[in-house]
């Protein structure tokens, strides 16, 4: 298997660049998770990996060896493709095999591994057919057989599993995790799903306008977001954003007003910040809890209008507009028996409150 | 009951536009019927009665007799299928490679060389013909097949390419793309992917350009008119005499004429119907 490494790439498409020197190393046996909106440049990163762009700037290297002009075939690498791209005209072994065929392995050979990698899938009943007909679910393994047999340094997926109904996606993703463990190969996975990229990835690298946010384990990436792009990218729904003024600021900590009468010291490095600056305070939905009279003096706390109540089995959704304008949701576990109007307050702890300064960077929590 | 006068306009329509159709393939199909008729009658039999059915008084064979007892004919008939094969076969490889060219590789001249081809559909060959001959005078090419097979790639190179570019374009760049990343060369790509999924496109084009070249009389008789080199098409008028023709002979040998081609358009035609409705039925 292999390590991938990503120095400074660019790419351009005439004079507009599309990415700006991404620098990412890969290592040996990772799942890393490109993760963005679209248009973020995360699929081009992808071909680019795989050869199919050319690399405008930059150097990629697989296992110290450059690899900036090979061919795709030749940087040992595969590719799943989102549509499958099976060839519609051939058997689903003869597409397994296809790639071994044009590398010269002999027919005994190809045949064992096409063999082995179908039954891993459990595809092996299916050789015979042809993809169109095939289920959608079915055509995905052929396609990730058809990485497997060519036993490759690096595989990559672009949006495997978007094509597939919602129940199918789960299990899929989690027969993905399997294989990942099983062949412990080097794999570079491109979503848009966060739940995908939370579940699959030891690392998820979070794209935006052709640049990489942050990168790091999804742990990492929920409790200490750089920016309030990564924050509101990670988790569902989406944090709330509520904004804040500074009134005093150290490396310590940092003492914001959120309104009137509300202050609150949050534990983070605010030596960045000025006095009397505009800042934004985040705060998860999950952190978010109904008030029930007697908070700790500490807290931040939000009084409000019921608007809309989801009601999800598991967990519960509450949105609430407060007098001045601002719009939060909250979610709990269980059910409730708040309904829409009803006049509640929202609060929170302030170890969980994240701080963004006005050009959206993230303050250093303290842990 | 509401719905009764639509379904009656339905059905009134749809009479309509068989009517037409049936009648459009009368007329196309009456001159050939008559053709084959009258090629079963004696001579006097097609004079009497040219629109009638061959009788026991007038049935006969002896045009089918005179042609076939022939050399020559049978000569003339390997000439148009050796012209026409070789041509046909030319036509949709070099065609199928220069759309895909066309369409897959951005290279400087890519728009002007299309441009240039669809010129080719604009402007009629024939225009060309004394260049055409002064250019076969000059490469000592006149009386042979050679010079009606290049002439005819030339004639159906332009549309071949117009239509298997659509075609070749709507081949899945995924496709392409996953057979790249399994180390297949551009060439293979080609022949063992792109070509297998644009097979009706071929089908057809097959058909639209086998028949005028197997149907035309103009260059054989201006480029190889010789003996050795004739083809049926032009062979047959060796029977029109300036004084007396030979109708029973013309018009076997236009009905046997019309036989392989008959048999290519059935070989075409499940392929061909695929590929006429292809993009326009999903």
């Amino acid at each position: 298997m292999a390590r991938l490494e990503l120095s400074n790439l660019s790419k351009s498409y005439g004079s507009s660049q599309v990415l700006h020197d991404i620098d990412l190393v890969v290592a040996d046996g990772e799942l890393v998770v490109l993760v963005g909106p679209s248009g973020c440049g995360k699929s081009t990163l992808l071909r680019m990996i795989c050869g199919l762009e050319d690399i405008t700037e930059g150097e990629m290297r697989i296992d110290g060896e450059r690899v900036n002009d090979l061919p795709p075939a030749r940087r040992g690498i595969a590719m799943v493709f989102q549509s499958y791209a099976l060839y519609p005209h051939m058997t689903v072994r003869a597409n397994m095999a296809f790639g071994l065929k044009i590398h010269g392995a002999d027919k005994a050979q190809r045949a064992a591994r096409v063999l082995a990698a179908a039954k891993a899938l459990h595809i092996d009943h299916l050789l015979d057919r042809r993809p169109r007909e095939l289920s959608g679910g079915q055509r995905q393994r052929v396609a990730i057989g058809r990485a497997i047999v060519r036993e490759p340094r690096l595989f990559l997926f672009d949006e495997p599993l978007s094509n597939l109904d919602a129940a199918l996606r789960v299990k899929t993703r989690i027969e993905l995790a399997r294989l990942h463990r099983e062949l412990a190969a080097t794999m570079v996975y491109v979503t848009h799903d966060q739940v995908e990229a939370m579940t699959l990835g030891d690392r998820i690298v979070v794209m935006h306008e052709g640049r990489i946010q942050q990168a790091g384990t999804p742990l990492e990436l929920y409790e200490h977001p750089a920016n309030r792009f990564v924050a509101s990218f990670i988790g569902s729904p989406t944090l709330n954003l509520v904004p804040a003024t500074t009134q005093a600021c150290s490396s310590a900590g940092a003492r914001l007003e959120v309104h009137a009468g509300c202050v609150v010291d949050v534990a983070v490095d605010g030596a960045s910040l000025l006095p009397g600056q505009a800042v934004e305070i985040g705060i998860r939905p999950e952190h978010l809890r109904v008030a029930d009279g007697n908070m700790s003096a500490a807290g931040i706390r939000f009084g409000g209008e019921i608007t809309l109540i989801e009601q999800l089995g598991e967990s519960h959704l509450v949105y609430l507009r407060c007098a001045d304008g601002l719009e939060l949701v909250s979610r709990a576990s269980g059910h409730t028996r708040l309904r829409v109007g009803d006049r509640i307050a929202l609060e929170a702890d302030p170890g969980t409150l994240h701080v963004f300064d006005a050009r959206g960077a993230a303050c250093v929590r303290r842990r | 009951m509401s719905r009764h006068p639509i379904r009656a306009s339905a059905l009134g329509r749809s009479a309509l536009v068989h009517l037409t159709l049936g009648g459009y393939c009368l007329l196309v199909l009456c001159p050939i019927l008559l053709v084959l008729l009258n090629s079963f009658k004696s001579r006097a039999g097609i004079f009497d009665d040219p629109l009638g059915l061959p009788t026991t008084a007038t049935l006969s064979l002896a045009g089918y007799g005179k042609v076939l007892g022939d050399a020559a004919v049978g000569h003339m008939f390997v000439n148009s299928a050796i012209v026409t094969g070789v041509s046909l076969a030319a036509i949709l490889l070099l065609g199928a490679m220069a759309a895909w060219a066309l369409t897959e590789y951005g290279f400087f001249g890519n728009r002007l060389l299309a441009l240039f081809l669809a010129f080719g559909i604009m402007v009629p060959i024939r225009l060309g013909s004394v260049a055409i001959l002064q250019e076969m005078v000059a490469l000592d090419l006149v009386n042979t097949l050679t010079a009606l097979v290049l002439v005819y790639i030339a004639q159906g190179l332009p549309l071949a390419v117009m239509i298997l570019s659509e075609f070749v374009g709507q081949v899945p760049q995924e496709l392409k793309d996953a057979a790249r990343c399994d180390g297949v060369g551009e060439y293979r790509i080609f022949f063992q992917v792109v070509l297998p999924l644009i097979r009706p496109a071929v089908a057809t084009v097959a058909v639209f350009t086998m028949v005028p070249i197997w149907n035309d009389l103009w260059f054989p008789l201006i480029l190889a008119p010789s003996e050795q080199t004739q083809t049926i098409t032009l062979g047959v008028q060796q029977f029109v005499g300036q004084f007396a023709t030979d109708w029973n002979a013309v018009l076997a040998a236009l009905s046997l004429a019309v036989l392989p081609i008959l048999v290519l358009y059935a070989v075409f035609s499940r392929q061909l119907i695929r590929g006429i409705t292809a993009g326009a039925v999903k």
